[in-house]
């Protein structure tokens, strides 16, 4: 059985209609990236499986149907959404950032270990631990975000461009760290990302979006064999 | 000389009122990140509770810890009620609910209990202490302002409820992405801001006389307080409370004509502290990166 299975999912923006019906699923211990660009409902569609915006739709998690579930709800049922902009509270320390999310986690089990964990995988957030959170680069930004995430123990993580904004040798980074979590088959990912060739590098699946709808499906092989999204979204 | 240790001494007693409602001022804008307006008035109303009961033959201690624990409730409701359906708004609609709540209060106190002056009691000894100009009640004020500001400081310091009330206020979006309820949170901050505030108040009363008005300039002080302390920092709004009651009663003595000036200063404190040192003098610059 599919971990996330979204059927017809439409969302708004006030009256402002995003999203047109999509359908995907999702399966457990996967990594399945949402390609498009620009506009074409990427972050839109991650808002609405969270819960943070208006919607309508199926939207099941482990079989149970969560699309009239609150935001707060869906991420205690282990969905944690790294959002866009990465949502960082400024006036906090690293640390603090990661102990707000290790209080809304499924289980009360190794929050110490969690903590060693998200270490491990960013030892640059262990050496900036007491520092304010607002202070941090965007590439350490990015990488506590991906840590408040880990500290919910997620079975989902949905993450929103993690390489918005950032220099490619810290982006490769990154996306190498998202590569090991995923192989620790801690969590299955929904990736969205412009950047079309390092999603699909990450990706066992891709969907394509474009102005609120799914256009195409398939492998990530299938995709980069594919011409057309060659041409528009890999360029070359 | 001995007039101007006098006159500090003085300004540290009065200092306590502002202290006590600075701690409030700061209690709420760490929970919603905004100034609440109507804060001197919700503890004006919850003085007159406490009036109300004491006038039924309530004991004291009875009747301020009633007071508190009413007042924390009603503080958790009127965010649920009234607040949070604008939860998500522009702060500019937030601040006009505040000032329609500071009406309001302020209205509903005046036809509940008329706007005659109303003694109200002490539960600490009464006159000065020594040959000194600071009551037994200063002192008492002193001392339970300084165990709220440890309470208030334990609580976001070391406990887990305080952080999510900081984080939520801070980023509400990104708190829920963490799981955090943060209507709840955010409740709880109301409520213990209001019981904060119930305690100033029924501090206060005791040496400014009740009346629905009691809170109209020392709502002005406790906010300059604040600012000068630093906004998120709870024992920087107590120094802060401390400092302008003293240079406030300085003021009102040395400076020519300076008795009328007193409000204005507090003013001019304000904007003085926001041009040049805007975070306060224990606030946390907020460095951000862009």
């Amino acid at each position: 059985m599919a971990l996330l299975e979204v059927r017809d999912l439409r969302a708004w923006y006030g009256h402002t209609h995003v999203l047109h019906g999509c359908d995907f699923t999702l399966e457990e211990g996967s990594v399945t990236a949402i390609l498009g660009a620009n506009g074409a409902g990427k972050t839109t569609l991650l808002r609405a499986v969270s819960g943070m915006i208006r919607r309508s739709g199926e939207i099941r998690f482990d079989g149970q149907r969560v699309d009239r579930f609150s935001c707060e709800d869906i991420v205690r049922l282990g969905v944690a959404h790294v959002p866009e902009g990465r949502g960082t509270f400024d006036r906090l320390s690293v640390e603090e950032n990661l102990r707000v999310a290790a209080t809304a986690r499924r289980s009360n089990g190794d929050v110490k270990g969690d903590f060693e964990r998200v270490y491990g995988y960013f030892p640059r957030l262990q050496q900036r631990k007491s520092q304010q959170a607002g202070t941090l680069s965007g590439g350490e930004q990015q990488m506590l975000a991906i840590g408040r995430a880990l500290m919910l123990s997620p079975r989902l993580m949905l993450l929103d461009e993690p390489s918005f904004g950032l220099a490619p040798q810290i982006t490769r980074d990154i996306f190498h760290i998202l590569a090991e979590i995923a192989r620790n088959a801690s969590a299955s990912m929904l990736l969205v990302e412009q950047n079309a060739a390092v999603a699909l590098e990450l990706a066992d699946r891709a969907y394509l979006i474009e102005t609120g709808r799914i256009v195409m499906s398939g492998t990530s092989d299938e995709f980069r064999a594919d011409e057309t999204v060659r041409r528009t979204y890999l360029g070359y | 000389m001995e007039l101007f240790v006098q006159q500090v001494i003085t300004g540290l007693a009065t200092g306590g009122i502002y202290a006590s409602i600075a701690l409030a001022v700061v209690m709420i804008y760490q929970a919603i990140d905004h100034f609440n307006f109507s804060q001197g008035e919700m503890a004006m109303f919850s003085t007159f509770v406490a009036w109300q009961l004491i006038v039924w033959g309530v004991p004291f201690w009875i009747a301020f810890f009633l007071t508190v624990a009413v007042s924390f409730v009603a503080g958790l409701f009127l965010f649920r009620v009234i607040l949070k359906p604008i939860h998500d708004g522009p702060a500019l609609s937030q601040i006009v609910v505040f000032i329609g709540l500071l009406c309001i209060f302020n209205s509903l106190a005046g036809t509940l209990w008329d706007f005659t002056v109303k003694p109200f009691p002490s539960p600490f000894p009464e006159g000065n202490i020594g040959s000194s100009l600071v009551s037994g009640h200063d002192l008492g004020m002193i001392g339970v302002t300084l165990a709220m500001l440890l309470a208030v400081y334990v609580f976001f310091r070391f406990s887990t409820m305080g952080l999510l009330v900081r984080a939520a206020a801070q980023n509400p979006a990104s708190a829920r992405l963490c799981g955090v309820r943060i209507l709840w949170v955010t409740a709880l901050g109301w409520g213990l801001a209001a019981a904060i505030g119930a305690v100033a108040g029924m501090l206060v009363a005791h040496k400014v006389f009740l009346e629905p008005n009691m809170m109209y300039s020392i709502i002005v002080y406790g906010f300059a307080a604040a600012v000068v302390g630093g906004l998120d920092s709870p024992g920087g709004a107590v120094v802060g409370g401390f400092l302008v009651g003293v240079i406030d009663n300085l003021c009102g003595v040395f400076v020519p004509a300076g008795d009328e000036l007193k409000l204005t200063f507090a003013l001019v404190l304000i904007v003085a502290v926001l041009m040049f040192r805007p975070t306060g003098l224990f606030g946390k610059r907020v460095v951000k990166r862009v």
